[in-house]
């Protein structure tokens, strides 16, 4: 579904991205992970172009992202996103964050789009709080707001960029819990998170990237159990507990 | 000395005429001006190279030149290059947008920089065009931040509408002078016109205090 192919990107004769190649399958739970500025980030976000590459090949079914004759607009959104900082509109109530996008992008009635947005604040856990601005929720709450956002315009494909990193340690599992009910639904995500626990246990394949390349991308277990490169044994021994 | 405050009473309706003419001037100016000024920011913000350029040249070249001059220049030079006979009021109108969408430009901007550039990447992840996250997301927010310093630039167009007197348009400043020179009660009427221009400045810049300290909590 989404394919990377030699994927490289500069900034000025900076190079944050070298030959990436990848191939992410429908419904696929793809984690990114990597030591920071090792261009996780900006890999995902050139599946729906809010980051461009200068050379390779990056296609979302079958259509080449980066085209001149590729409409952008259509391609991101059939491609939810959330990010590190929730980015929900704070002068919009929760039910209008979500009924925004649907009523100017895709032209649904008031109405409608505040059936679909409710019915996806449900799958939150968040019907409760629809009249409440995101200045009122606490940050776990407004991530699971943003989730629903990305979600309410029936999106093929889902990317997470870091989505806990903000958070206080006490609201990461309510967040990663609806992100794993979201993959056990069958739905693609490329996710990059530091949360080891929850790439063991949700993830298909891990993708460990170092200085811009991917340096191994192979499923969860054998990842964790018998990593094949230096970089990501040391990686992991930093991060996961003794 | 004698006092004549009776000549306001009995000169009152041609004084409220002004007045409406002078409120008259100042929203109309504040209207189109917060629109110029609007779209004047958008095209120093859009991609490439020649809007953005065109917009700063403009805004610096406005603010570079009295105001006077640019409503002397609407006034009189506007006929000449158009052949159209526009009269002094919208002449003056717009002569202040054109002017002060410069100055609301520069106030926008400001404004539309301090909202974070995550939010526009929201509203782009989601399908929105560049120009609808700007409308629907950007702006709102940018617009309450700037809300008292746009008041407070609308207390100095106001007070500048009264350079109408220029070219003659019977706005409240020129309608005082006028009944001033008239009757020779220079002192009184003089006296009255600046005494309402304070009261309703000061009264608007009590508002923008009040509407600052509501934004803060």
């Amino acid at each position: 579904m989404i394919k990377f192919d030699k994927v490289s990107k500069w900034y000025g004769a900076f190079q944050v991205l070298t030959d990436c190649s990848l191939q992410v399958e429908k419904g696929e739970v793809i984690v990114v992970c990597g030591p920071s500025g090792s261009g996780k980030s900006t890999l995902i976000k050139c599946v729906n172009a809010l980051e461009s590459y200068q050379s390779g090949s990056l296609t979302v079914e079958n259509i080449e992202v980066g085209a001149a004759r590729t409409d952008q607009r259509k391609l991101r959104q059939r491609i939810g996103m959330v990010f590190q900082n929730f980015e929900l509109y704070p002068h919009l109530n929760v039910l209008d964050n979500l009924r925004l996008a649907q009523m100017k992008v895709l032209g649904r009635d008031g109405k409608t789009a505040a059936d679909v947005a409710v019915r996806l604040l449900e799958r939150v856990g968040m019907q409760s709080h629809q009249a409440k601005f995101p200045g009122q929720l606490s940050g776990g709450q407004q991530q699971r707001v943003a989730i629903a956002r990305a979600l309410v315009m029936d999106p093929v494909a889902m990317l997470f960029d870091e989505p806990t990193s903000a958070l206080d340690p006490e609201m990461v599992s309510e967040v990663l819990d609806v992100m794993a009910q979201l993959a056990q639904q069958g739905m693609t995500m490329m996710c990059v998170t530091h949360e080891m626990g929850f790439a063991r246990r949700v993830a298909d394949r891990i993708v460990f990237m170092d200085a811009g390349s991917i340096v191994e991308a192979a499923p969860a277990e054998i990842f964790f159990n018998a990593p094949q490169s230096r970089r990501a044994r040391d990686f992991l021994s930093m991060i996961l507990p003794r | 000395m004698d006092f004549d405050i009776d000549v306001i009473a009995r000169n009152f309706s041609l004084l409220a005429e002004g007045m409406l003419t002078t409120l008259r001037l100042t929203s109309l100016a504040l209207l189109f001006g917060l629109a110029w000024g609007t779209l004047l920011t958008l095209g120093r913000l859009a991609p490439g190279r020649f809007l953005p350029a065109l917009a700063a040249l403009y805004v610096n070249g406005i603010r570079a030149v009295p105001l006077i001059m640019v409503i002397f220049w609407i006034y009189f030079l506007l006929p000449v290059l158009s052949g159209a006979q526009i009269g002094a009021f919208y002449s003056a109108l717009v002569a202040f947008v054109l002017f002060e969408g410069a100055y609301f430009s520069e106030i926008i901007r400001a404004g539309i920089k301090s909202i974070s550039q995550g939010q526009l990447r929201a509203a782009l992840s989601t399908g929105m065009t560049y120009l609808q996250g700007m409308r629907y997301v950007i702006l709102p927010q940018a617009f309450r931040k700037m809300a008292p310093v746009l008041l407070t630039q609308s207390i100095a167009l106001f007070q500048d509408t009264s350079l109408v007197y220029v070219v003659g348009l019977m706005d409240f400043m020129t309608a005082s002078a006028m009944v001033a020179s008239r009757d020779g009660r220079l002192v009184e009427l003089y006296s009255f016109a600046a005494l309402v221009y304070l009261v309703i400045s000061l009264a608007a810049t009590f508002v923008v205090r009040r509407m600052e300290q509501k934004f803060k909590a």
